[in-house]
């Protein structure tokens, strides 16, 4: 399969049949997320970076033999390797016995949050979040060291002639967009702080927050987008998402309990624990939607700087052809 | 009453599921881009409706039914408009529909006479 | 047996296409989508571990007594996000490679690395008495 479009649609249909087997094996925060990130944040990243990079795949390498043999052989170890394994659903499985079951018994006592996966998350297994949010938060940095553009100011009557032009262009999905943005970031919202009661949490709300903030920069062009959301803002946004985090965490230190031990925030334990999950479900909620944004919009930047590039070398080519072309046409 | 809810219920499931089925053997089988996206945007806006209405029918609580109403809405206004997107982008590129075979008397005149 | 293990033998099916193409393709965008592939079968792979036969989603309510396994979930729900990351980052390192050597395919790159290293060596062999470089320049 030579065309990379095609791949890319492929992946994101892959990603959706991935989310709805996670909703047939119990998993609906899993499948929630994967929802979410792979078939819509994934594919459209690679839509953005095969529109820079060429759409056709030119092949050359002729040998798949010895790649062949190689997968053959680590596929039959790994099926030799799981004849030991614990049937599927089984309930007497090892990674039943010993943490789980206490998670599930003890959860509602000691935190009192009716989402398991949101108590374990956000509060047994706090510490591996907040790794995981400053993993989030350097990918961004890292996309920014690679890709960030320096811009020259534009003038507001560029920005409102291509906005008129492209208002003809696009006008149904332009209006439709229009009164779906507010709807989408409101769910975004309640999926953030609902993510105690069902599925949901700060994961699934940053990224649904960062699609609503896409679709416009997407339909109302990325001059338009920046004068509505302030570069700069957003990646302060980032780093007080983290932050906040790690201070609830150091706040929990400085009032004599571990570190990210909630009990000891408020006098109520269980108080405790549901502020604490709550600062710091905002805190992943923040850096995710900011992270997400950060990483479009400097994709974006770097296609509309190549498309300048591409442009200004045209001319300039022309502008020779046309010096060229002065001398022996008089 | 139970009966009527359940038989009615009943009744709009399986005319989604059976709308759904249709848009994909219609995908399949469809000869070209723009009567296969009319097949899609069947099963995502009409099977999907009527399935909702189904689970309308038969929910158990006032919120489920409001969130019901609300996917609804989202589905009826989503659905066609990205047909419209998908088939003006086609338009755009310059993919095109493909036409009957017209017996049209003006322009075999024309091809006569010119 | 056959059904007991029937999803594991899927998963690594899963896991050895993702594990070809990343090896057999030269495209750089086709080795990442061959990673996600990875990523994602093992996803599915701890998912279907976490389930218990006639458990239901790990979120309490009064009237069930059986759960599956919430842990892998949380395990999953990190790992989806950093995958997510990475593939952003691999794919700003693909913009970058595609704006200096002008191409994506690994053969090119390897081709232009391997020309600018014999050119580098060339003009620093008039320096070093080694007996090779000379012949080439010879």
């Amino acid at each position: 399969m030579k065309d990379l479009f095609a791949v890319v649609m492929l992946l994101g249909i892959y990603g959706l049949l991935s989310a709805s087997f996670f909703v047939a094996m119990d998993a609906v925060d899993v499948a929630f997320t994967e929802a979410a990130v792979g078939a819509g944040i994934s594919t459209l990243l690679m839509l953005v970076v095969i529109s820079m990079t060429g759409r056709r795949e030119i092949t050359t390498r002729h040998k798949p033999m010895s790649a062949l043999l190689v997968v053959a052989i680590t596929g039959f170890l790994l099926i030799y390797g799981t004849l030991d394994m614990p049937y599927f659903g089984s309930a007497d499985a090892p990674i039943h016995g010993h943490v789980a079951p206490r998670y599930i018994n003890d959860s509602m006592q000691e935190i009192g949050v009716p989402n398991i996966v949101t108590s374990v998350l956000a509060s047994y297994r706090a510490f591996d979040t907040f790794g995981e949010v400053v993993v989030i938060f350097t990918a961004g940095i890292g996309v920014l060291a690679l890709l960030s553009v320096v811009r020259r100011p534009e003038d507001p009557e560029e920005i409102a002639a291509i906005n008129d032009s492209m208002h003809e262009q696009h006008l149904v999905i332009r209006i439709v967009a229009k009164i779906l943005i507010p709807f989408i970031l409101l769910f975004a919202l309640y999926v953030q702080f609902h993510g105690d009661f069902g599925p949901g949490g700060g994961f699934q709300a940053g990224v649904i927050f960062a699609a609503a903030i896409i679709l416009y920069t997407m339909l109302f062009g990325l001059s338009t987008a920046r004068t509505v959301i302030n570069q700069s803002f957003i990646r302060l946004i980032a780093a007080i998402g983290v932050l906040l985090y790690g201070s609830v965490g150091l706040a929990t230190l400085l009032s004599g309990g571990n570190f990210f031990d909630y009990n000891v925030l408020v006098n109520d334990p269980i108080a405790g624990q549901h502020l604490g999950i709550m600062l710091i479900e905002l805190g992943v909620g923040c850096t995710v939607a900011a992270v997400m944004i950060i990483i479009f919009f400097s994709f974006a930047a770097r296609a509309e700087m190549q498309l300048n590039n591409k442009k200004q070398r045209q001319d300039k080519d022309k502008d020779k052809d046309n010096k060229n072309k002065e001398p022996s046409s008089c | 009453m139970d009966i009527v809810i359940n038989i009615s219920s009943g009744l709009c499931l399986f005319i989604g599921s059976f709308l759904c089925l249709c848009g994909g053997v219609g995908m399949l089988r469809f000869p070209d881009f723009y009567t296969r996206m009319h097949a899609a945007g069947v099963t995502d806006t009409l099977g999907s409706a009527m399935i909702l209405i189904g689970l309308m029918i038969i929910s158990t609580g006032f919120l489920v039914f409001i969130k019901l109403v609300m996917i609804l809405l989202l589905g009826i206004l989503i659905g066609p408009t990205t047909s419209h997107v998908l088939a003006k982008a086609a338009l755009h590129n310059g993919l095109e529909p493909l036409l009957g075979h017209e017996e049209d008397p003006d322009t075999d005149n024309k091809e006569t006479t010119s | 047996m056959l059904m007991g293990l029937f999803n594991h033998w899927v998963v690594i099916a899963l896991m050895m296409i993702g594990l070809y193409i990343v090896i057999a393709h030269g495209n750089l965008i086709k080795k990442i989508v061959g990673l996600t592939l990875f990523q994602t079968s093992v996803f599915i792979f701890y998912i279907s571990m976490a389930k218990v036969n006639g458990g239901t989603a790990p979120i309490l309510a009064d009237d069930i007594i059986v759960y599956s396994n919430p842990l892998p979930h949380v395990l999953i729900l990190t790992a989806i996000v950093v995958g997510i990351a990475t593939t952003a980052l691999a794919l700003s390192l693909v913009v970058r490679i595609k704006e200096t050597y002008g191409s994506i395919e690994e053969e090119n790159i390897q081709h232009q690395d391997n020309q600018a290293f014999e050119q580098s060596n060339s003009q620093n062999g008039s320096n070093a008495p080694k007996g090779s470089k000379q012949e080439k320049q010879a």
